[in-house]
């Protein structure tokens, strides 16, 4: 179905936000409204959103290739996203990250067997003083899991784990 | 001391609008559109000495006023788009303080004559976007946001707009091209944004903390604020202190306090009781600070004396390193970021973000020749003065001052190879 057809609601009151003639400033939110169920773009969905802001189909991968929230492949139903910035690092992210991967028996970039978690590193996210930390992308939105130890993320990851299962 | 931005930690449930109301919130906002001249109120700014918040410094006053008064609508866009390695004030006030905020947006868009203003969040600021679009609509609702407000003939509406991650949207243009749907690239300036801005219209365009500053501005007036911090740099400033201290987190402080005081006194001081190494006062686009004597910590956070110690205050994100840390692990951090984060639109900034980012790597692995250490200084310095905007400036600070300031670990790690 149709992104129209299948969000008719959301996309009215998101084109509400922006002047009738500037249309395309609605790209980024049906971005996200087209991402939401699977999580990443298809080429159906993209080329739905392209017609819906009535921009090109280039115009919007371009815009999709850009911004890294958005996603053009398959990963995990969620994306465990740890900052290993410098602020984090100083606070113990790298060697946090390496028992992660090491516990989930991947390397970063990965996604588990079960496709529920892709373990992914990120830039700053603005919680610089709760390291280690990372966010969660996943249908529900995104999450912030902050001043985080490797037990306490593991039963995170245990809890997102049975919810995929189930779900099954 | 009481709070002027941080007043949820002072008073309980401060982000809910009865509690906000019940302490003379949306007082200045309703006095200045019933009683004052937008000109007027910019007077105020002007006069209180605020300075924008987001890392420049610039007047916000002064900013106001370039509004071309002869091109129409005007718009303002409040950028949260906090993504500096070691800044997260923004979010504190925006979850905890969220209505001074928007009454500050609020004045701020009665003052150049903009009847629509969007927030532009980090994408990753999800919830919190979805928290201020509730408390918008309780604007709405209590009248303060809507068609003629206070009886009057001005109408004002707010809309959140998420980001998708990239720091590059934090530079005002690129804000302004990403809202406009289109790749977060900056445009070439001049014009500038208040003469060319969103969809071509004049535009003003503020960091969150700044906005935060104008309804107590307006409440208690220019005197009142200029009698807070230094004569250069007038107010209050939230300092985000992370990095090698025992408590680090946000400290509403006036300008013109110590870096001492800030690590020491409000800090708890370095972890494992370890000495100061250096200093980044304005996050990861800082130059790195050489804290080789004393002094150097008595250093007033101001925007002049941190000048005098090679440094700029910037957006005040204090990140604190310690003598544990090489300096060539650190600056492959921060380039590496810079790497990941840089547009693409220009050359200097793309080709040499990659080049620094590959030479720092090699270095930190133990992988480096003697020669690596020029070559990387070279490249940075060759970028310097040549990028179409700050992102590529930012990405040499922290590579020329580690190695001019810390040339022996420099030294150490390249001798491994």
């Amino acid at each position: 179905m149709s992104l129209a057809k299948k969000y008719p609601k959301e996309i009215k009151q998101i084109l509400s936000k922006y002047p009738p003639e500037h249309k395309r400033s609605a790209v980024m939110p049906l971005l996200y409204l087209a991402q939401r169920e699977e999580g990443y773009l298809t080429k159906a969905a993209m080329q739905d959103v392209a017609q819906i802001v009535d921009i090109t189909e280039t115009e919007v991968v371009a815009i999709v290739g850009f911004y890294t929230l958005y996603h053009e492949e398959k990963g995990g139903k969620y994306r465990m996203q740890v900052c290993t910035d410098l602020p984090c690092a100083l606070r113990g992210a790298d060697e946090f990250m390496n028992s992660l991967c090491a516990n989930l028996g991947i390397k970063v970039g990965e996604t588990t067997a079960d496709g529920s978690v892709t373990l992914e590193a990120v830039t700053c996210l603005a919680a610089c003083d709760k390291a280690p930390m990372f966010q969660t992308q996943g249908p529900d939105g995104i999450k912030y899991h902050e001043n985080m130890t490797v037990d306490r993320t593991m039963e995170l990851i245990s809890i997102l784990k049975r919810s995929v299962r189930e779900v099954r | 001391m009481e709070h002027i931005l941080l007043r949820h930690r002072d008073i309980a449930d401060f982000n809910t609008l009865n509690v906000y109301k019940k302490n003379d919130g949306f007082a200045a906002y309703k006095n200045a559109v019933t009683k004052m001249t937008p000109t007027e109120v910019t007077q105020v700014v002007k006069d209180s000495g605020l300075r924008g918040r987001g890392g420049a410094g610039f007047p916000t006053g002064m900013k106001w006023s370039f509004i071309d008064n002869k091109n129409w609508p005007h718009y303002i866009v409040a950028n949260a788009d906090e993504s500096e390695p070691g800044t997260f004030k923004d979010r504190e006030i925006m979850e905890g303080n969220p209505f001074q905020f928007l009454e500050g947006l609020a004045i701020a868009c009665y003052a150049v004559g903009a009847n629509v203003a969007y927030i532009y969040l980090r994408g990753e600021f999800w919830e919190l976007a979805a928290f201020l679009d509730q408390k918008i609509a309780e604007m709405e609702k209590e009248g303060y946001l809507g068609d003629k407000l206070f009886g009057g003939e001005y109408s004002l509406r707010m809309y959140t707009h998420l980001g998708a991650g990239a720091y590059i949207c934090g530079e005002e243009t690129a804000m302004l091209e990403s809202l406009e749907g289109k790749r977060g690239q900056p445009r070439v300036r001049p014009p500038f944004p208040p003469s060319y801005g969103l969809y071509g219209k004049p535009t003003v365009i503020n960091n969150v903390e700044t906005f935060a500053n104008v309804p107590p501005i307006l409440a208690r007036g220019a005197n009142w604020y200029k009698s807070l911090g230094t004569a250069d740099s007038a107010g209050v400033k939230v300092f985000s202190l992370s990095g090698r201290v025992r408590k680090p987190g946000n400290y509403e402080l006036p300008f013109g306090t110590t870096f001492r005081e800030l690590i020491y006194t409000y800090g708890g001081g370095v972890q494992d009781s370890r000495s100061v190494k250096a200093i980044m006062p304005a996050g990861a686009s800082s130059s790195l600070i050489l804290v080789n004597d004393e002094k150097v910590l008595d250093t007033p956070m101001d925007y002049a004396s941190v000048r005098t110690i090679g440094a700029d205050l910037g957006s005040a994100s204090v990140i604190v390193i310690d003598d544990t840390v090489r300096m060539d692990w650190l600056v492959n951090k921060t380039v590496h970021f810079f790497n990941h984060e840089s547009c693409g639109k220009c050359t200097p900034c793309r080709e040499g973000t990659y080049w620094m980012s590959n030479i720092t790597e090699r270095i930190r692995e133990g992988r480096g020749v003697p020669g690596d250490v020029d070559l990387l200084l070279n490249v940075a310095k060759q970028m310097q003065g040549k990028c179409l905007c700050a992102l590529g400036e930012f990405s040499t600070m922290a590579v020329v001052t580690g190695i001019e300031r810390f040339p022996e670990d420099f030294k150490k790690a390249v001798s491994k190879a």
